[in-house]
């Protein structure tokens, strides 16, 4: 049992870390709502690809030739990545900026894989839902952006943590959802804090840590390349970058040669801080509902086309993985959306209502508060 | 007087909640079809005990 001294500094936890992070927390709960669904929106406004109706073949278009065709279209940029989607099988995506290490994109294509013919370009850095991403991620604020939100993921994961501490004392005297609608809004509010907090507990603290580990991602691939993928290729420090790397296509039929039971995930090209300044990386899914979040990276040669290596991800990149889908919400079809837009919007109601209890009762103390629980004796907390 | 509720009492609908929400987020992520339709309904006992308890009148 909780001392009367204890519970008061639990308290002052909850309040202040909520009180830190909630208009945050709010920012990011409104804006993720739509984010759950933005394959749908996006498929509703037309931003989107269906591969042409053809005949059932195997043929696969030559990615060489893709390659060209994309170089084709922006002569001027690099191609920086071949992207795969395994709901997707018959398109690859092509990924292109002003040289092949930029951050930023310039242009996002889809291309047939069985004729290669290039079928559609994706608008980049555009409309509402750009807006709400942006907001979401980094507030229009870059890297510390992003590091900033982490930070204030970590409050909320302390504010929830404290509230179960707290959970306790305030329930003694109550059963499991009661929720007292006769005596004041006050008092019905706190009910229904505790009992959407409670509910929704598990999944709020998932959805805020791994949110959490997802504004790391910079900082854990980045420590990824300078450890792992540095030391794939340092045997080939000395030599110099390839100006113009062979055929990706070799490239990819060498990978499948070394991870026979995987499909392509995406390749980096040389020069990509994801790939070497000599080789490519390609980057190998399982065929799991769990191993396809995964990725195996294979530095392939981009002058022989030959598999140079290839690792296992370290454990920190595999948890940043495995974070993307649990807090998305995007792995087990629309009804599990729906389900997410629900506990988000029921995590709203917690975070709003904590607002509104702190608003009406900030000048009465946790004593005042204590001794206002139903019955409660000095001795019970004791 | 109404006397202090257990542990039990307290914490047997939040532990109980808690599992099954943890088992909801994680059925899909190890089996499409099967997992995905577990993840459904374990994840949506959160909701339907917020929203039962939320709006009942008693």
């Amino acid at each position: 049992m909780l001392t009367r001294s204890s519970i008061k500094h639990w308290y002052l936890i909850h309040k202040w870390t909520s009180l830190i992070c909630t208009a945050f927390m709010l920012l990011l709960c409104l804006t993720g709502l739509p984010l759950i669904f933005s394959d749908e929106i996006d498929r509703a406004l037309g931003y989107s690809v269906t591969p042409p109706d053809l005949p059932e073949t195997a043929e696969r278009a030559d990615l060489d030739a893709i390659i060209s065709a994309a170089k084709a279209r922006r002569p001027g940029d690099a191609v920086q990545f071949i992207v795969a989607d395994p709901d997707e099988p018959d398109l690859w995506f092509v990924r292109m900026a002003e040289n092949v290490a930029a951050a930023k994109p310039s242009a996002f294509y889809a291309f047939d894989a069985r004729t290669g013919d290039y079928l559609y370009q994706y608008p980049l850095d555009q409309g509402v839902m750009n807006i709400m991403l942006r907001l979401h991620v980094d507030m229009f604020a870059g890297l510390w952006g992003t590091l900033f939100l982490g930070l204030m993921g970590l409050l909320l994961v302390a504010s929830l943590v404290s509230g179960v501490v707290l959970y306790g004392p305030f329930m003694r005297k109550l059963a499991f959802g009661a929720v007292r609608r006769k005596q004041s809004t006050r008092l019905k509010w706190l009910d229904l804090h505790n009992l959407l907090g409670i509910a929704t507990l598990v999944w709020f603290l998932v959805v805020g840590a791994t949110g959490v580990i997802n504004t790391l991602a910079t900082p854990i691939f980045g420590q990824w390349q300078s450890g792992e993928l540095a030391d794939m290729t340092a045997p080939y420090r000395t030599m110099p970058p390839v100006r113009e790397p062979g055929s990706v296509q070799k490239a990819l039929d060498a990978a499948r040669t070394v991870a026979p039971d995987m499909s392509l995930g995406f390749i980096a090209f040389p020069g990509n801080g994801f790939a070497g300044p000599r080789h490519f990386v390609a980057f190998m899914q399982g065929n799991s509902p769990l191993t396809s979040k995964l990725l195996k990276p294979v530095l392939i040669d981009a002058q022989t086309g030959g598999v140079v290596e290839t690792r296992e991800l370290p454990w920190y990149v595999t948890a940043l993985l495995i974070s993307k889908p649990l807090h998305f919400g995007d792995y087990g079809g629309l009804p599990l959306k729906i389900i997410w837009a629900l506990l988000d919007i029921l995590s709203i109601a917690v975070l709003g209502s904590g607002l509104y209890l702190w608003l009406k009762k900030r000048n009465v103390s946790i004593e005042a508060r204590l001794d206002a629980l139903p019955n409660e004796k000095e001795k019970d907390c004791a | 007087m109404k006397t202090s509720l257990t542990g039990i009492q307290i914490w047997a609908m939040p532990v109980l909640l808690g599992l099954v929400s943890t088992g909801g987020l994680t059925a899909a992520l190890l089996s499409d079809g099967i997992g995905d339709a577990v993840s459904w309904i374990a994840l949506a006992a959160p909701v339907v005990t917020a929203l039962w308890y939320g709006v009942r009148r008693t």
